[in-house]
C-alpha cells in the first residue's frame, strides 16, 4: 500500500487552518468559538471553510464580546467541550483578561483538580501589518505571569500545525499567541511527523559565539541576523523557545553554557517582558559561564506607534546586530 | 425610602421574542386586571402566612412538602447563624450570612432537578443545602483551608464565585453546552442587585438570548450591595431587564418560598422546553451585614430592616403550616433538636477541620503538570526541610 503524502508546503494561516480542521474531524468535542470565524473565516481567514464543513454548531459565530466569548467557552469546558477561541486582535483580549486571569487560569486548582480547562484562546498577536492602533499588540507577559496559563507561540508552519494539535490536547488553558505578520509565510508541514513535546525549545540555528533567543515572529528575524553575523565571522545560536509559559530554561542554559552570551528579542515591552525573567534566570544558572550581561532587544515603555513608524519601531536584523555587537564587546 | 416605592406599575413579566409571546403577552393583560396592590410581585404566600392565588402561578404542595420546606429554611438558617458565631470565634475568616434569604434560595433550589445544575454566588448556602452538598464543605473556604472544599460534578453545584457575575457567562455556557448535547436540563445561575451592573451579567443575557440557552438567571435583589442601595445599580425594576434582551423578566416576592418555588420551576421548565432564558428577580432583603466584616449600621436605618422583618420568610410559612394544621407541636420540637444537632455538626466539623498541607500551594495548578511548578516546589521544599536539618 503506497503511503499517503504527508508533506505539504503552506502558509501559516493554512496550517493552523488545517491544524483545526484535524481537530473538528477527530474530536466530536472541539469547538470553534469568536467574532466572524463562521462565514468569513476569521478576519485572517484562519477558519476559513470550517463552518461550512462542520456546521454552526461547531464554529460559532459570537456576539462582540470578549469576555462571554471566554466566559462561555468555561461553561462549555465545564460541560466537557473542549473549546477553541478566537479573539480577534491582539489588543481586543482585555475585555476578557478578567474571565481569563480571574476565572479560567484558577479553576483547576481551586476546585482541587476537579475540574479540567482544555480551552485554547488563540491571540493574532504582534506588528509589522501596518494595522491601526490595538492591532499590533505583544501582550504576551500578562498572561504568562499567571499561573494556570500556559502561554505559546508558533514561529512557523510546521509548529503551528503541531503545537495547535498539542494546545488543543492540553487539559490546561493555552493562550496560543499567532504571529500575524508570519501568517503568509510558507514552509513545510509533516502531518505525520512526530512533533517536539509543546513546551520545549528548538535551535534553528547552531552556533558558538552567542546564543540569541526568540518566538513567534522574532525567530525570522534572529535567524537572517545570524546569517547576517555568520558574514562578518560571528557564529550565533539561535534558540526558538516557543512556550513562553512554561519555559525551556535548560535548553537556553545549555546553549548558554556553550556560547557565553545571550540576546533575547522579542516584539513586547522589554520592561517586565519575557526577555526580564530569561535574563534572570539565566544569569542565576549560568553565572559563570557568562562573559557578557544577558541583553535584551525589544519594544519600548511607550504604546504601540503609529503604523508609519513601526518599522523603525520594531526589533530589526539592526538592532539584533548591534545588540549582538555589544555583548560581544565585554 | 420603602422598597415598594421603587417598584412601578408595569406588567409583571416582560415577553420575550420566543414562540411563547403571543400566550404570555394575553396572560400579562389579564393578570394586570386581576390583581391589584403589587402587580409585578408574584406572591402566593403573603407575610401574615395568607395563601393567596396567582393567575400565572399555581402550586399544590403537599403538607410533607410544605413541611420540608420548612425545614429545609430553617436548618439553613441554623448553619448560617452557627457560621457567624465561628467567624466571631476566630474559627472562620469571614462569612456571609444569607439572612432573610432563605426563601428565595430554598424555593428555587428546590425547584431544580438532580441534573440541573447551578452556579451560586459566595452567599448560596440554601441553595447549597438543597443540592445536597454538605454545609461544612461550605465553610471550609471562608476558614481558610481552600477555594472551594466540595466537587461541582457530585452535586452539579459549582464552585462559589467571588468575581461578581463572573458565573452568569459560566452558567450560560454550560446551558449551551446542554442545548448541544440535546438534553432537557437546565441551567441556573445566582447573582444579586450589584452583579446586575456588571458587563459579564449583560454579556451572558445577549449570549442566552441569541442562542436561546436553556438557562434561568435568578437574581436575588437583596437591596444592597455591600452599602451601595439598589437605586445606585439601576434605573428600572431590574425583572424589566431582561426585555430589552428579548427574554421575559419577572419579579417573585423573594421572602415567599412557595412562590419562589413555583416561578422558577416554571422558569426551569420553560428552559427545558427550549424557550430559553428567563430572568427571576426575587425581592429580598440582607437582614445581615454584607459579610462579618461589614457594619450597615453605617449605611442604613434600622427602621428598614425591621420593616423586613415582619415579612420573614420563615415565620410566614410557620403560620401558614399553623393554620392549616400541616404541622404539629412534635414536628418543630423535633425540628428545633435537628437544628441544634446540625449546629453542633457543624461546629465540630470545622473545628476539626486540618490546615491543608504547605506544599499543597503547588497542587493542581496544571492537569498537564508544569516544569516551572516543578522547579519552585522543589526549591521550597528543599527551603523548608533546610530548617528540620538545622533544629537536629
Amino acid at each position: 500500500m503506497a503511503a499517503e503524502k504527508t508533506v505539504e508546503k503552506m502558509a501559516l494561516a493554512k496550517a493552523l487552518n488545517e491544524s483545526l480542521r484535524k481537530a473538528l474531524e477527530t474530536d466530536p468535542k472541539t469547538l470553534i468559538m469568536g467574532e466572524d470565524v463562521g462565514k468569513l473565516g476569521g478576519v485572517f481567514r484562519v477558519t476559513d471553510g470550517l463552518q461550512k464543513d462542520f456546521g454552526e454548531g461547531r464554529v460559532i459565530d459570537t456576539p462582540l464580546a470578549e469576555s462571554g466569548i471566554v466566559g462561555t467557552a468555561i461553561g462549555l469546558a465545564l460541560r466537557g467541550y473542549r473549546p477553541i477561541v478566537e479573539i480577534q486582535f491582539d489588543g481586543f483580549v482585555f475585555p476578557a483578561y478578567d474571565q481569563i486571569v480571574t476565572q479560567l487560569a484558577k479553576m483547576h486548582a481551586r476546585s482541587l483538580g476537579k475540574v479540567k480547562m482544555p480551552i485554547v484562546i488563540r491571540i493574532p498577536y504582534g506588528g509589522g501589518i501596518g494595522a491601526v492602533e490595538h492591532h499590533s499588540e505583544s501582550p504576551e507577559a500578562l498572561f504568562a505571569h499567571v499561573a494556570g496559563l500556559k502561554c505559546v507561540s508558533p514561529s512557523n508552519p510546521s509548529d503551528a500545525y503541531w503545537m495547535m494539535q498539542q494546545a488543543i490536547q492540553s487539559d490546561d488553558p493555552v493562550i496560543f499567541f499567532e504571529p500575524k505578520r508570519r501568517y503568509w509565510d510558507k514552509g513545510e508541514v509533516d502531518t505525520d511527523a512526530i512533533p517536539l513535546p509543546l513546551h520545549q525549545a528548538r535551535t534553528v540555528r547552531e552556533g558558538s559565539d552567542i546564543t540569541l533567543v526568540a518566538y513567534g515572529p522574532m525567530v525570522k528575524v534572529c535567524v537572517e541576523a545570524a546569517a547576517a553575523a555568520a558574514e562578518e565571522g560571528k557564529s550565533v545560536e539561535v534558540v526558538d523557545i516557543r512556550s513562553m509559559s512554561p519555559i525551556d530554561f535548560d535548553a537556553i542554559q545549555a546553549s548558554v553554557e556553550k556560547t557565553g552570551r545571550l540576546v533575547v528579542v522579542h516584539e513586547a515591552p522589554v520592561f517586565y517582558g519575557s526577555g526580564a525573567e530569561i535574563a534572570a534566570r539565566i544569569t542565576e544558572r549560568c553565572f559563570y559561564h557568562l562573559e557578557a550581561p544577558v541583553l535584551r532587544v525589544g519594544g519600548f515603555h511607550a504604546p504601540y506607534p503609529p503604523a508609519r513608524l513601526e518599522e523603525e519601531y520594531l526589533p530589526g536584523l539592526d538592532r539584533v546586530l548591534d545588540a549582538v555587537d555589544r555583548a560581544l564587546a565585554y | 425610602m420603602t422598597v415598594e416605592s421603587t417598584a412601578p406599575r408595569k406588567p409583571r413579566r416582560t415577553s420575550g421574542s420566543s414562540g411563547t409571546k403571543r400566550a404570555t403577552a394575553k396572560k400579562t393583560a389579564a393578570k394586570t386586571a386581576e390583581t391589584s396592590a403589587q402587580p409585578e410581585l408574584v406572591q402566593l404566600l403573603t407575610p401574615e402566612g395568607q395563601r393567596v392565588e396567582h393567575p400565572d402561578y399555581s402550586i399544590d404542595l403537599t403538607p410533607d412538602e410544605l413541611r420540608g420546606l420548612y425545614r429545609d429554611m430553617v436548618l439553613t438558617r441554623r448553619f448560617d447563624a452557627e457560621a457567624t458565631s465561628l467567624q466571631r470565634q476566630g474559627e472562620l475568616g469571614l462569612w456571609a450570612s444569607l439572612l432573610g434569604q432563605e426563601a428565595a434560595q430554598i424555593g428555587s433550589g428546590r425547584a431544580t432537578r438532580e441534573d440541573d445544575y447551578v452556579f451560586p454566588t459566595y452567599r448560596e448556602h440554601g441553595v447549597a443545602w438543597c443540592r445536597g452538598v454538605d454545609p461544612a464543605n461550605l465553610l471550609g473556604m471562608f476558614r481558610g483551608v481552600n477555594h472551594g472544599g466540595w466537587d461541582p460534578n457530585s452535586n452539579n453545584f459549582h464552585l462559589y464565585t467571588i468575581v461578581i457575575g463572573s458565573q452568569t457567562l459560566h452558567a450560560t455556557g454550560y446551558a449551551m453546552g446542554v442545548a448541544k448535547d440535546g438534553a432537557d436540563s437546565a441551567v441556573i445561575a445566582y447573582f444579586g442587585d450589584g452583579a446586575s451592573s456588571q458587563g459579564d451579567v449583560a454579556e451572558a443575557f445577549t449570549f442566552s438570548a441569541v442562542y436561546n440557552a436553556p438557562v434561568v438567571f435568578f437574581c436575588q435583589n437583596n437591596q444592597w450591595a455591600i452599602s451601595e442601595p439598589t437605586e445606585r445599580q439601576t434605573r428600572v425594576p431590574l425583572y424589566q431587564r431582561a426585555q430589552g434582551f428579548g427574554f421575559p423578566g419577572v419579579r417573585v416576592d423573594g421572602n415567599d418560598v412557595l412562590a419562589c418555588l413555583a416561578v422558577t420551576k416554571d422558569a426551569l421548565e420553560r428552559a427545558r422546553r427550549g424557550e430559553g432564558p428567563t430572568l427571576v428577580e426575587a425581592f429580598t432583603y440582607r437582614m445581615g451585614a454584607h459579610t462579618t466584616s461589614d457594619d450597615p449600621t453605617k449605611y442604613r436605618a434600622d427602621e428598614e430592616r425591621e420593616a423586613w422583618e415582619a415579612k420573614d420568610p420563615i415565620l410566614r410559612l410557620r403560620t401558614y403550616l399553623e393554620a392549616e394544621g400541616a404541622a404539629d407541636e412534635a414536628f418543630f420540637t423535633d425540628l428545633d433538636a435537628e437544628s441544634e444537632a446540625l449546629g453542633k455538626r457543624v461546629r465540630e466539623a470545622v473545628r476539626s477541620m486540618p490546615d491543608p498541607d504547605l506544599m499543597a500551594i503547588f497542587e493542581n495548578v496544571y492537569a498537564d503538570g508544569s516544569a516551572l511548578v516543578d522547579e519552585e516546589r522543589a526549591q521550597f521544599a528543599a527551603y523548608q526541610a533546610s530548617f528540620a536539618e538545622e533544629a537536629k
